[in-house]
């Protein structure tokens, strides 16, 4: 076909003798979107980079083509790479905040590339990134560029390096992880102008994400991509209405749990009375916040980063001593800080970290890991410590043979295991989850989740779970704070909070979570009264 | 310390001249013709067969006071190194530990010796003080441990913000505890090339103590006063006073080619965790 602008075959990428990308073919037609979705690991980015012609330190590409418009990009010439780059084929790097260069003005740099391949004149190149600062519904877009990266946001940084990739008039966009460092609220933003961008340029774009709701919205085509092979093609409507695989079919049925309400609520186990707190005096994080958790209930708190959630979670667990308000936890007043509370107390109050990677002493085994708060607590002993320990496995689905290993000989998912299991063997009362599954791939964080919702149900174990994700509110929890600048804006239990009628943020919140199904982002622009152009 | 990086060629000069030099150090009597200040020939005599690298300045074998020499800088330098990192590491993971106004007190105690002159320091208290060699090992290690307590708490102060560090604190665990289990083993590679660059700078700092007469007391010596001994036969073209020299650069040399293999291996530790 003449029309087809990308075409790779049977590409295949190693790191010394593991295979990072295995005969990868697929080829992409002017003016269309093809998402590449996959989890970490997948070969989704080193596909993408590959379209540059590019492979990250310690890759080579040691098979098959990649051809641009019928020319081999793969071998060509540095110089001739040089030129290809930043002139027909653009990238878009998922964190924009680390990418620019803070100490030059946005405009210099977003025309930089265009001006380097002396495809514009200056004043035709500012004329340009007017234009699309102006597409991307940048605020101002005059003197947008005026600002250095500082003065932006996440979000308006994201955009203006799309500005950045589209200056040129490049034939394609490579779109890596555009969205997943932003909040969703932010996000919906930044998708609904790149998708507008894209489609009033007719620029082609290569999107990569792990996000198959977020894809399904940029995207005409989808490539499913797993260890470094392919999964599946198809348009968007054939993965969603008819996939082929299995793989492809959980992804796609992924999220959609909820846990059955309940109607009442139980008595509380944990109570938190106009809480005050802040890292530096006179600045106050957290004001006036008030929660109860109910005894052998979820309690999640949701927010987008800044809002607060986690320094609650600190206020908690002691590590951040609140200025002003009371907790109580179990019918007894908690004490303020850490140092005044009773070993009794430190035990009944566990925590699961967001990372796991540096949750785990990496010079630690498995075993002494988990054997630590079983001796500090218990005291248990030889032939009792270890039938607990593996009693401890067996409940988080991970064989015996895991005792020898260290941390980093764990994938993500099982380090987070280790992790919760590790709260588990206190047998506290509650359990703080601080975004525990946000830095997972999604179907091992579905795992996890399942395992949190399934140890609730044997042991009664209460959560504090800390989160940004709507989906897994409406998955685990049973009452609900949404947090924002500190302040509890709603509070209730799941059914009231997350039906209408809404309080505004939580209204933009709830909008803007991605739903697995295509055309979900075209509705909720619609929807909404007149599109916000400053976030 | 388990899979160490490959080793370079450089690693392998620099591990065999500390190889070399330990070997020395540990088997002098065996491996020295002559006792350390035996008269076995006229005043900087050549070198012949029974005075390897000729005689110094009042007619000792060279050779034989280099090789006891060995030992003496050796035993020196590793007290002073050993006692450094036992007061420095120990304070300085206290300091970071604790933080607030007991890493305060520490930490500007430890600015204020560093703001004293080493050299200037050193002079004046072994001036003072009985010249013996605990006295200069204790103020050897002194005078190190400030380094090192800047180096160690820099260190655990990046370890303490760690998520596991936090967890140990919930927990309950003692601030001992938190520091030989969770915090010292993580930071034994970067300490253990401190270490070595410690004991180097200890070498040449003996040397110099030695060299201005403050150091190793005659008639032991080790090769700092080796060169200041036979120092003066350089005006008459004689250079028994560059050959300690060159064995105190060889050995620093060595020292910090090792260092440099174990720091690639810190590094390659920490650049373990990609993404993507």
């Amino acid at each position: 076909m003449a029309d087809i602008l990308l075409k790779v075959t049977d590409l295949e990428i190693k790191a010394g003798d593991a295979t990072i990308v295995d005969k990868v073919s697929f080829d992409l037609q002017k003016g269309r979107v093809l998402g590449l979705i996959g989890e970490s690991g997948a070969g989704k980015s080193t596909i993408g980079l590959a379209s540059l012609g590019h492979s990250r330190d310690g890759l080579q590409i040691t098979g098959g083509q990649a051809e641009l418009n019928g020319r081999d990009i793969l071998h060509l010439s540095k110089r001739d790479t040089r030129l290809l780059r930043g002139a027909a084929v653009t990238y878009v790097a998922q964190s924009a905040a680390a990418a620019f260069n803070p100490a030059h003005r946005l405009i210099d740099q977003v025309i930089e590339a265009t001006l380097w391949h002396g495809l514009m004149s200056r004043a035709m190149a500012i004329e340009r990134a007017k234009e699309l600062f102006a597409l991307l519904g940048l605020p101002d877009p005059e003197n947008f560029g005026d600002r250095y990266p500082h003065q932006g946001s996440g979000g308006q940084l994201q955009r203006a390096m799309t500005a950045m990739a589209l200056c040129p008039h490049p034939e394609l966009i490579v779109f890596d992880e555009p969205t997943t460092a932003l909040d969703v609220t932010t996000q919906i933003e930044v998708l609904a102008a790149i998708k507008q961008a894209i489609a009033k340029t007719g620029t082609s774009a290569l999107y990569i994400s792990h996000d198959l709701a977020v894809v399904a919205q940029v995207a005409d085509d989808i490539l499913v991509l797993r260890n470094g092979r392919m999964v599946e093609r198809g348009s968007v409507d054939d993965i969603f209405n008819a996939p082929r695989e299995d793989y492809t079919r959980q992804l796609v049925s992924m999220r959609q749990s909820e846990k059955p309400a309940r109607e009442q609520a139980r008595d509380s186990l944990l109570s938190i009375k106009g809480i005050e707190a802040g890292y530096i005096p006179g600045i106050p994080v957290l004001q006036d916040v008030s929660l109860d958790l109910g005894r052998g209930e979820t309690l999640a708190v949701v927010g987008e980063s800044g809002s607060g959630k986690s320094t609650l979670a600190r206020v908690v667990t002691g590590l951040l001593p609140a200025s002003s308000g009371t907790l109580s936890f179990d019918g007894k007043e908690l004490a303020n800080g850490l140092a005044a509370r009773t070993p009794e107390t430190l035990r009944n109050i566990q925590i699961v970290n967001q990372i796991p990677d540096l949750a785990l002493n990496p010079r630690q085994t498995v075993e002494a890991i988990l054997s630590r708060p079983l001796a500090f607590y218990f005291g248990l002993k030889g032939a009792a410590l270890q039938s607990r320990v593996a009693t401890l496995l067996d409940q988080i689905e991970l064989p015996h043979s895991m005792l020898g290993r260290y941390p980093a000989e764990l994938s993500g998912g099982q380090k987070q295991r280790i992790c919760i299991a590790r709260a588990l063997a206190a047998d506290p009362k509650l359990i703080i989850c601080d975004e525990p599954t946000s830095a997972l791939d999604p179907l091992v964080a579905e795992g996890i989740l399942d395992l949190l919702m399934r140890l609730q149900a044997e042991v009664g174990t209460s959560y504090l779970f800390i989160t940004h994700d709507l989906a897994i509110v409406r998955a685990i929890a049973d009452t609900v704070a949404v947090m924002l600048g500190g302040k509890v804006v709603r509070y209730g239990r799941k059914a009231e909070v997350l039906a209408p009628p809404f309080d505004p943020y939580t209204e933009k919140l709830v909008a803007s979570v991605p739903e697995m199904r295509p055309g979900w982002l075209d509705e909720a622009i619609a929807r909404r009264p007149s599109p916000r152009r400053s976030s | 310390m388990k899979n160490l990086p490959p080793l370079t060629p450089m690693a392998l000069i620099g591990l065999v001249g500390v190889a070399a030099f330990i070997v020395l150090a540990a088997f002098a009597p065996w491996l020295a013709p002559h006792p350390v200040s035996e008269v076995v020939g006229g005043v900087w005599d050549v070198p012949s067969a029974d005075a390897l690298l000729g005689t110094d300045n009042i007619g000792r074998d060279l050779f034989s006071r280099l090789v006891w020499g060995a030992r003496v800088t050796f035993v020196i330098a590793a007290l002073s190194t050993a006692i450094a990192f036992l007061i420095g590491v120990s304070l300085g993971f206290y300091a970071a530990v604790r933080r607030g106004w007991i890493d305060q007190i520490l930490s500007r105690l430890n600015d204020l010796m560093m703001a004293i002159p080493t050299l200037i320091f050193a002079l004046v208290v072994l001036a003072v003080l009985p010249k013996n060699m605990v006295v200069l090992v204790l103020v050897m290690a002194t005078l190190e441990a400030t380094r090192v307590f800047r180096v160690s708490r820099a260190i655990a102060a990046d370890l303490v913000g760690l998520d596991y560090v936090e967890v140990a604190r919930l927990r309950g665990e003692s601030w001992s505890w938190i520091i030989v289990r969770e915090i010292l083993p993580n930071a034994l590679s970067p300490l253990l090339a401190e270490l070595g660059l410690r004991f180097a700078f200890a070498i040449l700092f003996l040397s110099t103590l030695s060299f201005l007469g403050l150091g190793v007391q005659p008639p032991i010596a080790d090769w700092g006063s080796l060169v200041k001994e036979n120092k003066d036969g350089l005006l008459f073209g004689i250079f028994a006073a560059l050959i300690p020299g060159a064995a105190i650069a060889a050995l620093v040399i060595c020292v910090n080619l090792v260092v440099d293999w174990i720091l690639r291996k810190t590094t390659s530790l920490k650049g373990a965790r990609r993404n993507g």
